[in-house]
């Protein structure tokens, strides 16, 4: 039984910063932007976390920190895209290189230093309940974070006024300023909220994943959470669905070549990316679905009264 | 346009220009690494070699790196803009620069080359390697003499000869001392990324493996030994600060002296183009002080290794392949070639090659 705990925790600590990171960049291209710096913005919410976490000797510090340099990072995205309206793809992937070389910069001096981690949950008696105790009571407390974020954000979009003004700015931003809608107030808004998240995620790499620095130690998972946001077709609940697939397949892969079944791990890798190619292969091929969930104008630059 | 041109050619000229007549002062010499310097593994030790060089030679020696060189094409321009910057004496330390180096090499044969880890040599350029596998056969025995399951956990990266070969060293050290020892691998795909390496850690340790053994870059593993309250072993640099009551020893890249030998060599008039593959014996594997280990297991270590240093070889028979067929007679031991393109399992070893 252990073990299955065991496993289940795992998968949890390798979920949450794909979550995290696709749920922010969700409510980010609801809003029809298109922001590729995600795994840039992450690594900048990576060595914040580490920095500060170091520098004060308090992790929580370092989440703020996290958080705060994630979403200062992606205002700079926000300038160019929407005040500058310059291209997003292209901005978005300056942001990434420039995110990943800054912070290279950054952490020199944290290279070789054990961090500081953000220790788990523990509520005396409940999360001494066998099995269901540490899975429900002892996580990290990021965990919990990510869980109350999608639940927010899926009210948010579909329950809320403003959820709605936003998701209708995505879908067709000419309409919504004509109705008199502050459209690039709304995209500074969500683009911030996902600079923020990918922060957090971040965060979580250097204070509970791995408590530590190295350079580019995102390794790719901007990039995952990316493909998870077209995966779940822009909605919140599938992409938790999705984060948690991920992560049971690859801790999965893991536990089969210890246990000694041979598997492809290679093909495994992949497997985030195929998926994702066959999800959008699907969803194209229902037109009311594509229609339905993807935000139309998304990656369209827009300049009021132009 | 062409105004711009001919003034961007003019300013390259000038600079370029201007780099030579600085580099007739000192002797140049150059680094490229594949990683960043900041990956506390593998490039940061050559980076160390290359700081062990500037505090050897002083004022007569000038540094420069590129750090973070793609393999493939993109290298051979990295080389070249060093070669064309005065370099006197350029490393190339990754295996997927060989080509690379081997084409730049040809156009500048005043310039001198070695690239580590490759096998292609040329009139000016030499290669080098480190034999880590000797490292490996120590760690073996200390783990099968340290672990109560008997099932050591190992992560690996990519199936190439370097990695399969520590991997039969590693056995063959822990066969000597319990033969029943297991293995279990886990291939991760990559030189490093913590998340997956800590992932692949857990997965061990949750099937039973008490000690962790990695040939991946990142210090992840042994700080999830460290929360478990189990063991392993450091890679490539000594990572006892992340583990300081879980890291037996470290096997440890030490290119400082090598770096040091030839560019006294350049400097004396003396370099030859060489292949060289150096190990203990020579002080280019280290072994990291042994911690957390009762005395006599850290004194059999040293044991094994002061028998290394002098010129034992830990592929020396018997020693059967995998499917249990002869590889090497009593008393014969593996020629270098075998080893540098080893792609078999040694018996005992309970995976499948990924081919």
């Amino acid at each position: 039984m252990d073990i299955t705990v065991n496993i289940l925790m795992t998968i949890a600590t390798a979920a949450t910063p794909l979550l995290i990171a696709a749920i922010g960049e969700l409510v980010v291209e609801r809003s029809g932007v298109l922001n590729l710096g995600v795994e840039g913005m992450m690594v900048m919410g990576t060595i914040g976390g580490f920095g500060a976490a170091y520098l004060t000797g308090n992790p929580w510090i370092g989440l703020f920190a996290g958080i705060a340099l994630g979403a200062i990072f992606s205002l700079l995205f926000a300038v160019m895209t929407l005040s500058l309206a310059t291209n997003q793809v292209a901005t978005g992937l300056s942001l990434t290189i420039l995110g990943l070389g800054l912070s290279g910069m950054m952490g020199t001096n944290f290279v070789g230093l054990p961090g500081e981690r953000l220790p788990n949950l523990y509520i005396p008696v409940l999360t001494d309940i066998p099995v269901i105790g540490r899975l429900l009571f002892g996580q990290d407390p990021i965990f919990y974070m990510s869980i109350v974020l999608v639940i927010a954000v899926a009210w948010f979009l579909f329950r809320t006024r403003t959820g709605l003004t936003l998701r209708s700015i995505g879908d067709s931003h000419t309409s919504a300023h004509a109705l008199g809608i502050q459209v690039i107030r709304y995209r500074y808004l969500a683009v911030v909220f996902g600079g923020a998240c990918a922060g957090l995620a971040g965060a979580h790499l250097s204070l509970v994943y791995t408590p530590q620095w190295v350079e580019n130690m995102t390794a790719g998972r901007g990039w995952i959470a990316l493909a998870l946001v077209v995966f779940a077709s822009w909605r919140p609940l599938r992409v938790l669905a999705g984060a948690y697939i991920f992560g049971a397949v690859w801790i999965g892969q893991l536990h089969a070549q210890a246990f000694g079944i041979p598997v492809p791990s290679q093909f495994l890798s992949s497997l985030p990316y195929l998926a994702t190619i066959v999800v959008l292969v699907l969803i194209s091929r229902n037109k009311r679905l594509t229609m339905m969930n993807t935000p139309a104008s998304l990656g369209q630059p827009f300049v009021p009264d132009r | 346009m062409k105004k711009l041109l001919i003034a961007l050619a003019a300013t390259a000229a000038t600079l370029s220009f201007a780099a030579t007549v600085q580099a007739q002062e000192k002797l140049k010499a150059c680094w490229v690494y594949v990683g960043p310097i900041g990956d506390f593994g593998y490039s940061y030790q050559h980076d160390q070699g290359r700081l062990a060089v500037e505090k050897q030679f002083g004022d007569k020696v000038e540094t420069a790196y590129l750090e973070n060189v793609a393999e493939g094409p993109d290298a051979e321009r990295a080389f070249e803009r060093l070669a064309r910057q005065g370099c006197k004496i350029i490393f190339g330390t990754s295996f997927g620069f060989m080509d690379a180096e081997v084409k730049v090499a040809a156009k500048f044969p005043d310039i001198k080359f070695e690239h580590a880890t490759g096998y292609k040599m040329g009139d000016n350029l030499g290669i080098y390697n480190a034999r880590f596998y000797e490292g490996r056969y120590v760690i073996g025995q200390i783990a099968a003499k340290q672990s109560k399951a008997g099932v050591a956990g190992y992560i690996v990266s990519f199936p190439i000869p370097e990695v399969v070969m520590g991997i039969n060293a590693f056995m063959l050290g822990a066969q000597s001392v319990n033969p029943d020892f297991k293995v279990k691998i886990v291939w991760v795909n990559s030189w490093f990324d913590p998340g997956k390496e800590a992932d692949a850690a857990k997965a061990l340790f949750d099937q039973g493996a008490d000690i962790i053994v990695q040939h991946t870059d990142s210090t992840a593993p042994l700080q999830v030994a460290q929360e478990r309250g189990l063991h392993g072993f450091g890679q490539a640099s000594d990572m006892i600060t992340f583990a300081p009551k879980s890291q037996y020893t470290a096997i440890v890249d030490d290119w400082g002296p090598y770096y040091i030998e030839r560019i006294g060599e350049v400097l004396a008039g003396t370099w030859k183009p060489e292949d060289r593959w150096e190990g203990i014996k020579e002080g280019a594997v280290l072994m990291a002080p042994y911690t957390n280990l009762p005395d006599d297991v850290a004194a059999a270590a040293k044991e094994t290794e002061a028998k290394i240093a002098g010129g034992w070889n830990p592929f020396t028979g018997p020693v059967a392949k995998q499917d249990g067929s002869e590889w090497l007679k009593d008393g014969e031991v593996a020629d270098d070639k075998t080893l540098l393109g080893m792609n078999f399992y040694v018996k005992g070893v309970d995976d499948k090659l990924p081919q």
